[in-house]
């Protein structure tokens, strides 16, 4: 029996819950944190452009050339721009928070994934300065106010011979700091914002950069509706001789700068100094162990790449054969890289039960688990089958990270943990129904949301026969059912499991009685 | 899991607004204060070297003589600067006052100095003086002003040495 997931996962997961109700899982937006970002960037760079064509970058100029912008554009079109400017950079640090949290949440950050957590901490910082370089080229008392908060910080790091603070003085402000912040917001921040996050995806594959398109439009035409309603305003031009009272914060960029009227500057620093190394080394608190990573057998491996091309870590690559065969590959894993999901032996086309094996060998695969290897869960699958008594008997196949499947357990229901379904070969579940079984049952992650990526996807396109490996189509598919669900979801996952049961034809199984203990609390 | 679209539709609307209400609530607002109603603030910002902590010394024909042939320069000059002393008055009273040693491994850089006060409005006499060499107990550098501040008026005071004192914006 599985424990049950922390308050934090189950607070997740309820949320993705409601938001799978009302968008579905393929619009889903938690699902697709990653690509939003991307598309709230895009209506920024857009919108920047257009504004940027009539933005007059000065010091003496430029409120007045965005006031003429925003006022002055026929239909609006200039506010519009300004408002999506802003809503959409406030929108992505909303989705950049959101993407934190779900890989913290789900455990996401830690073993091989350190690396896209530890790079993408910095990146979020690099979000938050080209917000507030925005927000500064305007020459507006917010602007103020936040060119003397940032002085301010600045000044106490000893690499500067001079106040930065005196530059924002009656008398001291020229057109020479401008140009640089115009340069830093409009080239050097976003040349490398775009650097950060390559190095961020850097270890991942299939990396899906484009928002499925009904939920980009959602988001579009609501941010479009907000900028309408409320269109984003400057606050008064700057006027150095006094200082800016009341000010309408950007809470989303700006909210360190409140911290120094009650703080010292190197308090403030200590603060973000100590939140960002904290959550550098998040996934080295404690560290995870990923379990031994895959190895490969040349003897059965032909350097198809099938394997390379799912793994969704990126550590598997192709290489010229090194052991004389007549293939012209060989795949090699990069043991730092692998996850050890064993979603490369779903994948090689070597890796099923049905191969032949000499009396006292085991059977082998391309690719393996040293952890639960292709024999090992094989005879498990046997053992299993093998204990399977009365009528409708189902092997259930599960993933450690999905809903328990051990609640399924009855007289003729059998299961089976993998580290992933996606490790499962499709032809596991032909084996199976050769085997005694009457109905497979393949219960993953929730759908759309693989702990390992791609798991559960890949796995449902090779039993549909859509990827490779797939299952033969000659097997019947209406004695297979896939579920996907985490430990939220019992109850929907039991009437699914229910339901397929009764479709074979038979009676429903009578779940155990730890089973029964473990549904009643969903 | 509803599969009725409109109901669909509408879950998606108002999931859309509300992040749109949390956009509209945190992109502008809540509005924060800087400075108190009927307050004004006086900035003392400069650049400053501190006189050196004494003075020159000519070297003796034995104290060269004891130095390396490339060191014999005829002259001793210390490199440490003094510490600045300012102290701001109003009306008479004094309001602030900071003492700034001179930053760097050997003390010999000069010092920048940025100090906001907050100062109630309306008529005052701001004296400002200061006192930067170690050796002497006088305030060398002294001024005084009359101003009428105004709500979030900013007075800045700056240094110059060319014209022997703080300069009033």
């Amino acid at each position: 029996m599985k424990a049950k997931s922390n308050p934090i996962k189950r607070g997740y997961l309820y949320l993705e819950e409601w938001f799978n109700a009302s968008f579905g899982e393929a619009w889903n937006p938690l699902y697709h944190l990653g690509p939003l970002t991307f598309f709230f960037f895009w209506i920024a760079l857009v919108s920047g452009l257009y504004l940027y064509i009539f933005f007059n970058t000065t010091v003496d100029n430029a409120h007045a050339s965005l006031e003429a912008i925003v006022h002055g554009h026929v239909l609006g079109i200039g506010s519009l721009m300004r408002s999506l400017h802003r809503y959409a950079s406030d929108a992505a640090i909303c989705t950049i928070i959101l993407h934190i949290f779900r890989e913290f949440s789900q455990d996401r950050y830690r073993g091989t994934r350190w690396y896209s957590w530890f790079t993408g901490i910095p990146t979020l910082w690099m979000v938050v300065l080209l917000g507030i370089t925005g927000y500064w080229m305007v020459w507006d008392e917010l602007a103020l106010y936040v060119s003397m908060g940032a002085s301010h910080l600045l000044d106490v790091i000893p690499i500067f011979s001079d106040s930065m603070a005196r530059n924002f003085l009656p008398g001291n402000l020229s057109d020479r700091f401008s140009t640089l912040l115009a340069f830093l917001h409009l080239l050097g921040q976003p040349m490398i914002l775009i650097f950060m996050l390559w190095f961020h995806v850097k270890r991942l594959t299939h990396v899906e950069i484009s928002a499925p398109r009904g939920l980009a439009v959602g988001c579009f035409i609501a941010l479009t509706a907000l900028s309408i309603y409320k269109p984003a305003l400057s606050h008064a031009p700057v006027n150095l001789s006094k200082i800016p009272t009341e000010l309408q914060l950007d809470w989303f960029y700006l909210n360190i700068f409140p911290l120094l009227q009650y703080w010292s500057p190197g308090e403030v620093w200590l603060l973000v100094a100590g939140v960002t190394t904290f959550m550098l080394f998040m996934p080295w608190l404690p560290k995870k162990d990923e379990g031994i990573p895959a190895v490969v057998n040349l003897e059965h491996c032909n350097g198809c790449g099938q394997c390379a091309v799912d793994c969704p870590f990126d550590a598997i690559s192709l290489q010229h054969r090194t052991d004389g065969a007549k293939w012209e590959s060989e795949v090699v894993v990069h043991p730092e890289l692998c996850a050890a999901c064993g979603i490369c032996t779903g994948s090689c086309p070597s890796s099923t039960p049905f191969r032949k094996v000499k009396d006292g060998e085991n059977l082998k695969t391309g690719i393996d688990m040293p952890g639960l290897t292709l024999d090992k869960f094989k005879q498990q699958t046997d053992e299993v089958l093998a204990k399977l008594t009365g009528e409708n008997k189902i092997m259930a196949f599960g993933c450690t990270h999905g809903y328990d499947i051990g609640t399924f357990s009855a007289p003729n229901v059998g299961t089976l943990d993998l580290f992933c379904t996606g490790m499962m070969p499709a032809s596991l579940a032909e084996y199976a129904l050769k085997n005694g079984a009457d109905g497979v049952v393949i219960s993953g992650c929730r759908h759309g949301d693989c702990y390992y990526r791609f798991g559960n996807h890949w796995m449902d396109l090779r039993v549909h026969g859509k990827r490779k490996p797939a299952l033969r189509a000659k097997v019947d598919r209406e004695r297979i059912k896939i579920l996907g669900g985490a430990d939220v979801d019992g109850k929907k996952l039991h009437k699914q499991f229910s339901a397929f049961h009764d479709s074979l034809g038979q009676k429903t199984a009578t779940p155990s009685a730890a089973a029964t203990r473990e549904v009643s609390h969903d | 899991m509803t599969n009725n679209p409109a109901v669909r539709y509408l879950l998606q609307a108002v999931n859309l607004f509300l992040f749109m209400a949390l956009i509209a609530a945190f992109s502008s607002g809540p509005t924060v204060r800087q400075l108190e109603e009927g307050m004004a603030v006086v900035t003392l910002a400069f650049g400053h070297a501190g006189q050196p902590v004494r003075a020159c010394h000519k070297r003796t024909p034995e104290e060269l003589a004891a130095l390396a042939p490339n060191m014999r320069a005829p002259m001793d000059c210390p490199r440490e600067r003094s510490t600045l002393r300012v102290e701001l008055f109003m009306d008479g009273k004094l309001i602030h006052d900071l003492t700034a040693p001179p930053p760097g491994a050997f003390k010999d850089q000069g010092v920048d100095i940025y100090e906001n006060v907050t100062v109630p409005i309306g008529r005052h006499t701001f004296t400002v003086r200061m006192k930067d060499n170690d050796q002497s107990e006088d305030f060398i550098y002294s001024n005084d002003y009359s101003v009428n501040l105004a709500a979030a008026q900013l007075l800045f005071i700056d240094f110059s040495q060319q014209e022997n004192g703080f300069i009033f914006n």
